[in-house]
């Protein structure tokens, strides 16, 4: 009897709710801690990444009204289905980093709870950040915090799930959507959690995964007329200032955290309200 | 030809060589594919822009919504001089006047629909009223719907008459005939319509209304293109063409001017004998024209609302 011959995964990109290959027909080979040889993965272009921004425009009035509690709950089915996925998560982190598989298991572990306590956020948010506010006048005075829109994230090239989950959820439980340019060391696992994505309620277009060479693409997202927020937490020093720069033109609001972020600390509510703005209404009392 | 008679009419059209459907779909998907580039894509855009009908047909139309858009029509892109005003504007008679006064002498022309538009269910006597008035308003160009029931039906003559009746009541003004080709079902059918509409005396056949779909498909168009171009070679009388509507981003525009440079020829790559009947691909057009002079990607919080 014949040996059976392996059936290997073709890593895509996430666009839409829909995993294209890159316009341009380029991949890379990406090789785990060790050197060695893992997969192809596929190397996004400009055009892509304009597709993305598209997908993301198109998905943000829908996820933007859907009310707290149900993006809440969407974030929460997102950690079961990567709960459910444990092992294979495990293993691609573990041949990513080059770490144990008890190492690993933590640190898929501490991506699905990062999750869950993001969720949990969804509708407290507004409390913490809204506030009525008294003025001299027969007014109602109320602030109330609004996602931003689209926010492009260059995910942090270390920690290729649990980094990668510590960025986007922030962005999309305030009701943004988001155009993520995945770790080019360890683009793999961005991939797993997009076919968790994509089986998770989550509309398509909220999130949107590219594997490649962020020097490439980031700085076309900074200058993206429609991309109203930038998080540079894995770009280095000379992209990050490049960025910042092409930022300008539009008023991103840019987030580029000082140093080295330990994820396994507790994140604060910085990545959420970093991608907010504030609706004041003057409502008139009594009518 | 003579057109005296029904009989002869139908002789005339049944006798034109039938479309080969899959071959027309093959060649408008494959010139679909053409790859233009940098400043092929320039020149593209700006030719683009130069031939929109900026249309507005909906019943919810006000004054100001028209005066709005015929200020559009003139300057495109407000903060961009280079970009060139678009060919027309096409709205609903009783806004000629409007439009007529925002677009002056500006040389954006001025169209209206006509003749119990988008139906053309209506008697012959409120049709040639209806374009009357609006040629009385000012209307440059008179876009009207044929009697679909009367074509399919057989009764080309009705059509034919009716088309000759309302291109006597344009007196100076161009006649555009809609096909309405979502509504005619087959290309043969699409290609007897342009026949029948050129003989009646039309100067543009035009696709669709824009309230039906299909709307402007490359095949449909390909057929009326290749239409136009035996028109001229065998009467002796040039025809221009209008697609409009479906056509939404600046790459349908772009596979719509490589469709008629390479079947009718590119003497029809001008304003005077081919249009875009639409509105969205405008902003579609400045944006991606801005792409190019920027270098960055244009975004739709930066251009006007329609």
């Amino acid at each position: 009897m014949s040996e059976r011959l392996s059936v290997r995964k073709t890593y895509k990109l996430y666009i839409g709710g829909a995993f294209p290959r890159s316009e341009s027909g380029r991949s890379y080979a990406v090789t785990g801690a060790k050197g060695e040889f893992l997969a192809n993965a596929s190397k996004a272009s400009r055009k892509d990444l304009r597709e993305a921004v598209v997908a993301a425009r198109k998905a943000f009035p829908g996820w933007s009204s859907a009310t707290a509690y149900n993006r809440g709950q969407i974030l929460y089915r997102i950690a079961e289905m990567l709960e459910g996925r444990r092992a294979q998560f495990v293993s691609e982190v573990a041949e990513a980093d080059g770490v144990s598989g008890k190492k690993a298991g933590e640190l898929v572990d501490a991506a699905v709870d990062r999750l869950v306590w993001y969720a949990g956020w969804s509708d407290k948010i507004t409390s913490l950040r809204g506030s009525s506010n008294p003025v001299s006048g027969p007014y109602f005075n109320l602030s109330t915090p609004e996602p931003t829109g689209v926010v492009g994230i260059v995910a942090p090239p270390m920690g290729p799930l649990f980094g990668l989950v510590s960025v986007i959820a922030p962005v999309i439980v305030t009701g943004n959507t988001c155009v993520v340019i995945a770790s080019e060391r360890a683009p793999l696992p961005s991939i797993t959690l997009a076919e968790v994505l994509a089986t998770s309620d989550l509309p398509g277009g909220v999130v949107n995964i590219l594997t490649g060479s962020a020097a490439e693409m980031a700085p076309w997202m900074a200058g993206h007329m429609d991309v109203n927020g930038l998080d540079l937490t894995g770009a280095d020093a000379e992209l990050a200032q490049k960025c910042e720069e092409l930022a300008a033109e539009n008023l991103k609001r840019v987030l580029r955290p000082n140093g080295k972020t330990d994820w396994a600390a507790n994140p604060g509510t910085g990545r959420m309200t970093a991608f907010l703005e504030t609706k004041t209404v003057w409502h008139p009392i009594g009518i | 030809m003579t057109a005296s008679t029904n009989a002869s009419l139908r002789a005339f059209l049944h006798g034109l060589p039938g479309v080969d459907r899959v071959g027309a779909d093959a060649r408008a998907a494959m010139l679909g594919t053409r790859s233009i580039k940098t400043s092929a894509k320039r020149q593209a855009i700006d030719m683009a822009i130069s031939m929109v009908d900026l249309t507005t047909l909906e019943g919810a139309d006000t004054r100001g919504k028209v005066r709005a858009m015929c200020a559009k029509a003139v300057h495109p892109d407000p903060t961009d001089a280079t970009v060139p005003s678009v060919a027309a504007v096409c709205v609903y008679p009783d806004l000629v006047a409007e439009a007529r006064d925002v677009v002056g002498s500006s040389g954006v022309k001025v169209a209206s629909v006509a003749t119990a538009f988008p139906s053309g269910r209506s008697t012959l006597e409120v049709k040639v009223s209806d374009t009357a008035f609006a040629v009385a308003a000012g209307a440059d160009e008179i876009d009207m719907v044929i009697d679909r029931g009367a074509f399919l039906s057989g009764d080309y003559l009705k059509v034919f008459e009716e088309i000759q009746a309302i291109k006597a009541a344009c007196g100076e003004a161009h006649l555009k005939v809609i096909l309405e080709t979502g509504e005619l079902a087959t290309y043969d059918n699409v290609r007897r319509a342009s026949w029948l509409a050129m003989l009646a005396g039309g100067d543009f056949i035009k696709t669709s209304t824009g309230k039906i779909q299909p709307a402007a498909t490359l095949p449909v168009t390909l057929v009326m293109l290749e239409a136009v171009r035996d028109f001229l070679a065998l009467e002796g009388r040039k025809v221009g063409v209008k697609p409009a509507g479906g056509i939404k981003t600046t790459k349908d525009a772009i596979k719509m001017l490589v469709l008629v440079n390479e079947t009718a020829g590119p003497d029809w790559l001008d304003p005077d004998w081919f249009r875009l009947g639409a509105s969205s691909v405008l902003n579609d057009l400045l944006m991606q024209r801005q792409k190019l002079t920027t270098g960055r990607y244009a975004g739709p919080d930066y251009f006007t609302l329609d």
